[in-house]
């Protein structure tokens, strides 16, 4: 089981969903893919959909922090959707519950950034 | 009783689904929690990786060793590569701490093994190898014994 990654832009949000496993092997190809997208597009926030995720290790953290320094320099958030109880440890751990936001859905996520 | 399993395989990125995966089929047979399994997955897939990105740089020639034991209701791993060894075992253990910045590492690899293990050792040795030891009591079938 690998890594099944979907991104949708919307105005100057990325919202990436991710389903599988994500580890050292699929994390290359999320940092590809979102980055460029968020330079091709002007990205301000991410919106982190994990519902579908059912395994993550300190590669996927290591993405996620990379991708966060990416957008913070345009000051934008990310807001992680759907996070499971072992992922959410890893995040505390790391420091990265601190600096993203969680909610429980996408359309949630999008309130909270003043769009929908 | 004591039941023993061993696997050995190329340092490639693409085995280390299939060294959890392993792993966890192997410990099944204790009847762990979802959330025990999840840890000792995550934990081998720590140990594994840094065998391939640290211990052989990516190098597939490298082959990396995986011993399980169960005991009881005790899981002992050991993963051992002959890659080039940690420097300072202190610093690596150290959260965030990472030799590798450029790729994206965080530096949390360590870190996620104590916490979801109950002991941890490390032996290493520049230009010779890292001997992980992991060990963890499972809280289900401890139950049983009681
Ligand atoms: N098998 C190994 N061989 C050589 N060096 C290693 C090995 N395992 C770990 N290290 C060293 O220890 C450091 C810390 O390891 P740790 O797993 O905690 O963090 P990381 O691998 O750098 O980042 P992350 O695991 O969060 O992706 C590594 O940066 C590396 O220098
Ligand atoms: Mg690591």
């Amino acid at each position: 089981m690998s890594l099944e990654i979907e991104q949708e832009i919307r105005d100057n949000i990325l919202c990436i969903r991710l389903s599988g496993e994500l580890d050292h092997h699929s994390a290359e190809d999320l940092k590809n893919r979102a980055s460029t997208a968020i330079v091709k597009h002007n990205i301000r926030h991410i919106i982190l959909n994990l519902e579908e995720l059912s395994f993550m290790d300190s590669s996927g953290l290591g993405v996620v922090m990379g991708r966060y320094k990416q957008i913070k320099q345009n000051h934008g958030e990310m807001i992680v959707c759907a996070i499971s109880p072992p992922v959410k440890r890893l995040f505390e751990m790391s420091g990265l519950l601190k600096i993203v936001k969680l909610e429980l859905s996408e359309e949630n996520a999008l309130q909270k950034l003043g769009v929908a | 009783m004591k039941n023993v399993m061993n696997l050995q395989f190329s340092a490639l990125s693409q085995n280390e689904s299939f060294a959890r995966v392993a792993v966890a089929a192997f410990i099944a047979q204790l009847d762990p929690t979802m959330d025990e399994l999840t840890e000792i997955k995550t934990v081998v897939s720590e140990v594994v990786t840094n065998s391939i990105i640290h211990g052989y740089e990516n190098d597939p020639e490298g082959m990396v060793y995986i011993s399980v034991s169960i005991d009881d209701s005790t899981v002992e791993l050991t993963i051992r590569d002959e890659g080039v060894g940690i420097l300072d075992v202190e610093e690596a253990r150290q959260p965030l701490f990472t030799t590798k910045p450029d790729l994206e590492r965080s530096g949390m690899g360590f870190t996620i093994m104590e916490n979801f293990m109950d002991e941890i050792s490390i032996i290493s040795h520049t230009g010779e190898g890292t001997i992980i030891r992991l060990k963890k009591q499972l809280t289900k079938s401890n139950a049983f014994c009681n």
